[in-house]
């Protein structure tokens, strides 16, 4: 008791800072994040958790996730005419995740374009209502239907938009992380957005395909690139460094659990004994390790 | 209530969280769960025939480990014929309605269930004279970002109606045999929001499913949407000497998936495994 009530009074201190006015740091030029907190999202953080940010070119703003509750969204909004008066063209969801995409409304005005991966309408369709439901049950979020903005432009294989004076390539992923997770490279300062494709810290979350995750990651480590931005963590600047401890605790689930397979265990058993050499390295692992094991065993039983 | 009750029970409220979560309703079990399906009869709660097991916590609300242990043999003169799930807080409670017989050799069985919140998870037996038992277990669904579906429905689709039979290694005449059965189906619940509704039209699941062994039947089940995508079973069977394992299912597609009053049926798959003497 004594513990969770010290717990209680450290997220509510983050809680009152993700209130207040929003941080963000430029990692490249023109390409400005807000770092996440690595917490649950809760009743006291709403849901802010993720990193999130904008990238600026000549004409016009580009937001990268907008925000894992309405207030983030109208904060990030506020960063963004803090540092520049450019208006905002489109607004990037890199996948369907409430921690990415709940600030969506902050921005839904004329001249702003909404893109996504080709499965993201259909993600948002499927688990919209879920979501509005969990959001008032454990972020105390009052969210409707209207808070569920699906993308205008839906990307199939690639994009190009232009920002003025500078490209954006954007890549829907084959099923990883999600089954709609779109990254985002910026030619100008060879900065690829990974979003939740690449985790630090924070336990990586499998809610697509553990497979396509590391095939993904296999084709991504071969490619050079001076700054890439996680989902959840900090700035990577030693690519392909940055995703070996990820790399490795997925390795490490795919080996034990096609041997727990082989041996004709149960997907009860694999979650209590699969995985847990790597419990040390990474925070927030005993509120997702298991989910992880439970996805990946019901997947790679079918292989 | 009187007033000094009335303030007791508010001073719990304020100071014991944990209290009142422990203490869920059990109104919709009540209310009407209980009124649709066993109407005016009578249900002894009890863990003596079956007791149900599943995590307190379910870490993956679309995948949930559910157990049935059955506590008592299955003879020819007493034995489990029926046993039913239910979520109470599902937007459609009915889980499944699993059948029986004797030659089921062990009325357990295993399953993978969706939980949509914190909710009951009930499972009531039938016995051979009609006595109804019940037991049930608190389940906790969390993690707010994976919705109750399967991660990756494609993948789901693309396999749909492929079936795999896993045996124990020790398959014993004479003795209850536990068998596996793994169905390929993404059973979509149809819960979408009505705002975007041309990606997933309609509930379409398996709603129909017999395993029989040497054409005697080992479990026969009707079933619903909140059972997992790739629906996956436990359950024994009686190996006389060799014999085939087989099973038979059928999909169904519902107008809404809170009613099944408008719905049209699919196709039927069937797969057989041999056991050798
Ligand atoms: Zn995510």
């Amino acid at each position: 008791m004594k513990n969770q009530c010290c717990l209680f009074f450290v997220l509510a201190f983050h809680g009152l800072i993700a209130q207040s006015e929003m941080t963000v740091s430029e990692v490249a030029p023109g390409i400005y994040v807000h770092f996440g907190q690595h917490q649950l999202p809760d009743k006291v953080n709403h849901g802010a958790v993720a990193n999130i940010g904008f990238i600026v070119g000549d004409t016009c703003v580009a937001v990268i996730d907008s925000g894992g509750n309405p207030d983030q969204g109208y904060a990030l909004k506020a960063a963004i005419k803090r540092i520049t008066d450019k208006p905002v063209c489109y607004v990037i969801n890199t996948h369907v995740h409430p921690d990415h995409i709940y600030g969506n409304i902050a921005f839904k005005e004329k001249g702003v374009k909404f893109i996504g991966h080709k499965k993201l309408a259909r993600a948002m369709s499927a688990r919209g209502n879920y979501y509005i439901a969990k959001a008032a049950e454990q972020l105390d979020l009052k969210l409707t239907a209207a808070h569920i903005i699906p993308p205008d432009r839906l990307v199939k294989n690639h994009l190009a938009i232009d920002l003025g004076g500078r490209r954006l390539i954007l890549t829907a992923q084959p099923t990883a992380h999600s089954d709609n997770d779109l990254t985002v490279f910026d030619k100008k300062t060879d900065t690829l957005w990974l979003s939740d494709l690449l985790f630090l810290d924070h336990l990586p979350v499998i809610d697509g395909s553990l497979k396509g995750w590391l095939e993904v990651m296999q084709k991504l480590q071969k490619q050079k690139f001076t700054t890439v931005i996680p989902g959840h963590g900090a700035v990577v600047t030693d690519w392909p460094n940055g995703l070996t401890a990820q790399k490795t605790y997925l390795q490490v689930l795919l080996t034990e659990i096609r041997e727990m397979i082989v041996k004709g265990r149960f997907l009860e058993e694999a979650i209590e004994q699969v995985g847990y050499s790597e419990k040390d390295k990474w925070q927030l692992f005993d509120q997702f390790h298991k989910r992880n094991v439970t996805t990946a065993f019901a997947e790679l039983e079918w292989e | 209530m009187n007033i000094y009750l009335q303030k007791i029970t508010l001073l719990l409220l304020l100071i014991s969280p944990l209290l009142v979560s422990a203490a869920i309703d059990e109104s919709s079990w009540k209310n009407a769960i209980k009124k649709q399906y066993y109407a005016g009869k009578t249900i002894q709660e009890s863990n003596d025939i079956i007791e149900i097991k599943a995590p307190y916590r379910a870490e993956a609300p679309a995948l949930v480990p559910l157990k049935i242990i059955s506590k008592i043999a299955q003879t020819k003169n007493r034995y489990i014929k029926k046993i039913v799930v239910f979520v109470d807080k599902n937007p459609f409670p009915f889980v499944g309605e699993f059948e029986f017989t004797p030659e089921s050799g062990k009325a357990d069985l295993a399953m993978r269930i969706r939980v949509n919140t914190y909710s009951y998870v009930r499972a009531i037996a039938e016995m051979n004279d009609g006595k109804l038992y019940m037991s049930k277990k608190i389940v906790k669904a969390s993690g707010g970002c994976s919705a109750p579906l399967g991660a990756d429905l494609d993948a789901a689709m693309k396999r749909l109606g492929q079936m795999k039979f896993k045996l124990g290694n020790a398959v014993k005449e004479g003795k209850p045999a536990m068998a596996q059965l793994l169905i390929s189906h993404p059973n979509i619940t149809g819960m979408q929001m009505d705002q975007v509704t041309r990606f997933i039209k309609k509930s379409h699941f398996v709603d129909q499913l017999k395993v029989t062994f040497d054409d005697k039947p080992v479990l026969t089940a009707k079933i619903d949407i909140a059972i997992s995508s790739d629906p996956n079973f436990r359950f024994y069977f009686m190996p006389k000497k060799g014999g085939v394992l087989k099973a038979e299912f059928t999909d169904v597609f519902c107008e809404t998936p809170t009613s099944r009053d408008v719905c049209t049926k699919g196709k039927s798959y069937s797969s057989s495994y041999m056991i050798k003497p």
